[in-house]
């Protein structure tokens, strides 16, 4: 069986580090702070270093940096990177070229001009970090008739539900900050706090063009969460767990076998389920803002929508994390439906160290599941730019006329799938 | 929720060019609507009066500067008119030849331009991809890529490059297997026809009424074609057919998308049919420095009727000029076709339209 690389979890094997990092100062003080000698009270501060209640606490924030580097900072680079660099390839261009050459101080030039580098023909990886750090220059500008306070709120309140996200959002077994019995609710309800923050920006940029665009969000909000949900439910029939690692587990199970291949029993593979996931994925595309039902900042109309306002880094947050929802989206239609981490069961190593027999996992479930996310975004992209956009009446007849029906139509067949499947000679 | 205006322009993504339209909304359907025009005017007439017949010609390339040869050539026709003379056959057909190197361009240019209108911003790249390729074969007839200088009072600039039959052979097969590209990603998309069939709908005799030319009339289903009703150069001996809207119920942006698409195929054919039939000889023919009298000419421009009227008092320069633009009367109609849409049709409706400020303003 292929493994994880984070396990048991997270937060155990920072608690390890952490504690391990702590015993070593404590001993350090212990030992130079004996018993009878003149410094003896700090062999309280090396007690407190030992404290549980500390390590604990310590052991958390290193846990929600870990992540939040690894989701907000790494992944949502390479999201943009996918994207910029998939796109520009449909439209038959290069896209992006900034390598770590194209760096204009030493020793990044100085090496490129020596070795002959082509400094502008790279991978483009640092693209965004570049435009990261124009827009951290810019100016940020408040309209003079804005809103101000609410104006400031609004980008904190959607940048914060979109990392709230990633609380509870695994990665793999273990790469999870916490693991909550209700975490697929969790997840969505953070998932739905941003158009919030989109109504409020909207609203209190004092513009035409951010008030139609805000008020855009709140109408289609009704259209696409509604389907979301009820094809959640649909699935729930199925994994009968409201934890997103359950879910994952229960996808592990042996479907049938395909000649030597196995073909583990994903969601996606049941007859209500792939309703259930069509309804999803084009609920979770309107959910991303992604252009067929990017209606809240059409830029043909509305400029850039509920955005127009926002500049400097202020705008580079707000648009920035457009991807860390896409990411997150990804990521839980891959999750729910396409059996999250579990790959095709590869051999792991195992290496007899001494006594004890260590794991090392071939390709980690970690990878797996990254794996599929790209590959799902990819499809995403590949969607969002071959079709236009479409209209605000024409989306909210999508959503109540055609998803609401369908994944209802899913709901009523998994609950009677799952109950008399069995019975019918398993039939899911 | 109460009614407003919605400034749309002068600097808005969906304005190609600075021009303004204001539009009323209440929540996101149009009730009213006003364009705003003027921004660019530059008085053109004005300053053709103080310059001669001849450089006129630098002035009319940058009136629309999209489809530069299609403007000089209507103002060349005019005073070739007013002059009397005759352009030589050779000339005449390497007019009509660049005339639809033109079209084609403009309509790609306009093509590229309604992909990103409708979020469809790969139609943009994919569109100038290919009008790329016909910039460079009106770069190889005249030496530049926009502006280009070519039509002269009495005929062209140059001669045909040697070779030129073959590049237009070569690009024109290239073009229509790329066609079929731009069709699977237009029209074969839902969302594509979701977003313009019955949109920005205007009758046929609306459109007459207020002056609507060239494509947008042609959409409506009336068979108006200024190279086949009133045939200019030799346009009379070229085989092709006028794009006219047939599926009746026309004059929507779908209508007027598909018109213009279908033009960039039949301008394909004019080419290769041209370029067969160019006979040696003369180019241009000398045209006099002074004249006198009134000269008076129109053709079918890639937006519309292009109209020129010249008035010569016997000094080298006009007395007076007329321009008529098919944008500045099209735009005139465009309330009542925004009328009782939605907001988004906005883009969907003047994207189809195909406005160029530069000619609408003069």
């Amino acid at each position: 069986m292929s493994g994880a690389l984070v396990s048991p979890d997270l937060f155990t094997l920072c608690k390890v580090l952490i504690t391990g990092i702590m015993k070593i100062q404590s001993d350090a003080i212990l030992a130079g702070a004996p018993v009878g000698s003149p410094v003896e009270p700090l062999r309280g501060l090396a007690y407190f270093l030992m404290e549980d209640w500390f390590l604990t606490f310590n052991a958390w924030m290193i846990a929600i940096t870990i992540m939040v580097t690894w989701a907000a900072a790494i992944q949502l680079l390479t999201m943009m990177w996918i994207e910029r660099k998939f796109y520009s390839r449909l439209q038959d261009r290069y896209g992006i070229m900034i390598s770590i050459w194209s760096l204009p101080f030493w020793p990044f030039s100085w090496w490129a001009k020596r070795r002959n580098k082509p400094t502008h023909r790279g991978l483009g990886y640092l693209q965004n970090v570049a435009d990261g750090v124009k827009l951290l220059q810019k100016e940020n500008i408040t309209p003079a008739n804005a809103d101000s306070a609410m104006f400031h709120t609004a980008p904190v309140l959607i940048a914060s539900s979109t990392v709230m996200i990633f609380a509870a959002l695994p990665f793999s077994e273990g790469f999870v900050i916490a693991n909550m019995p209700m975490s697929l609710l969790f997840i969505l309800a953070a998932f739905s706090l941003a158009p919030l923050g989109i109504l409020i920006a909207g609203w209190a940029s004092n513009n035409k063009y951010t008030l139609i665009g805000g008020m855009r969000a709140a109408a289609q909000l009704m259209a696409y969460e509604i389907p979301l949900l009820l094809a959640v439910v649909a699935l729930l029939m199925y994994a009968g767990s409201l934890n997103v690692i359950d879910i994952v587990h229960k996808q592990e199970a042996l479907l049938v076998m395909l000649g030597p291949i196995p073909i583990p029993a994903w969601n996606v593979f049941s007859i209500p389920q792939f309703i259930g996931f069509a309804v999803f994925l084009v609920a979770i595309m309107a959910e991303m803002e992604r252009i067929p039902f990017d209606i809240p900042e059409a830029e043909a109309e509305l400029v850039e929508g509920w955005l127009t306002e926002y500049s400097g880094m202020r705008f580079g947050l707000l648009f920035g994390f457009k991807w860390l929802r896409a990411l997150a989206g990804s990521a839980l239609v891959v999750i729910l439906y396409l059996g999250g981490w579990s790959g095709p069961v590869f051999v792991t190593l195992t290496p007899a160290v001494g006594a004890t027999v260590i794991p090392i996992p071939i390709i980690p479930h970690e990878v797996w599941f990254l794996l599929k996310v790209y590959l799902l975004f990819l499809l995403f992209v590949w969607v969002s730019w071959s079709v236009p956009r479409v209209r605000i009446d024409q989306i909210l007849n999508i959503g109540w006329k055609r998803l609401i029906p369908l994944s209802l139509l899913a709901i009523l067949l998994a609950a009677y799938l799952a109950a008399l499947g069995p019975a019918l000679g398993g039939i899911r | 929720m109460a009614e407003f205006w919605v400034n749309m322009g002068p600097q808005h993504p969906m304005t190609h060019g600075l021009w303004n339209m204001k539009v009323k909304i209440d929540g996101e359907t149009i009730t009213d609507a006003a364009p705003e025009i003027g921004y660019l005017h530059r008085g053109y007439e004005k300053i053709m009066e103080v310059r001669e017949f001849q450089k006129n010609v630098v002035l009319t390339d940058r009136l629309c500067y999209v489809s530069s040869i299609t403007w000089s050539h209507a103002y060349a026709l005019a005073c070739e008119k007013m002059m009397d003379i005759t352009v030589p056959p050779r000339g005449q057909w390497i007019r009509v030849i660049s005339l639809e190197l033109q079209r084609i361009a403009s309509h790609l240019m306009w093509l590229a331009a309604y992909g990103p209108d409708l979020g469809l911003l790969t139609g943009l790249l994919w569109a100038l991809r290919e009008r790329e390729l016909f910039l460079d074969l009106i770069q190889l007839l005249s030496g530049a890529r926009m502006n280009q200088n070519f039509p002269r009072i009495g005929g062209v600039r140059n001669d045909l490059p040697p070779d030129f039959d073959k590049y237009c052979a070569k690009i024109t097969k290239h073009f229509r297997e790329k066609l079929k590209e731009y069709h699977r990603l237009f029209h074969e998309s839902k969302i594509f026809l979701m977003r313009t069939q019955g949109v920005g709908r205007i009758s046929l005799a609306d459109a007459i009424n207020w002056g609507v030319t060239g494509p947008n009339l042609r959409a409506c289903g009336l068979d108006v074609d200024l190279r086949r009703l009133e045939p200019y150069e030799t346009y009379e001996e070229v085989d092709f057919e006028p794009q006219v809207w047939k599926g009746g119920d026309g004059g929507d942006s779908y209508a007027r998308f598909m018109c213009r698409f279908n033009e960039l195929e039949e301008s394909c054919r004019i080419i290769e049919q041209a370029i067969k039939k160019v006979p040696s000889g003369a180019y241009r023919a000398k045209a006099p420095r002074r004249a006198e009298g009134e000269g008076f000419a129109r053709t079918e421009d890639s937006r519309g009727e292009a109209l020129f009227y010249v008035i010569g008092d016997g000094d080298d320069r006009p007395y007076r000029v007329k321009i008529r633009s098919p944008v500045f009367c099209t735009m005139a109609a465009t309330p009542l076709m925004l009328r009782g849409n939605k907001m988004a049709d906005v883009v969907s409706i003047l994207g189809s339209v195909d406005v160029c400020v530069g000619e609408m303003d003069k």
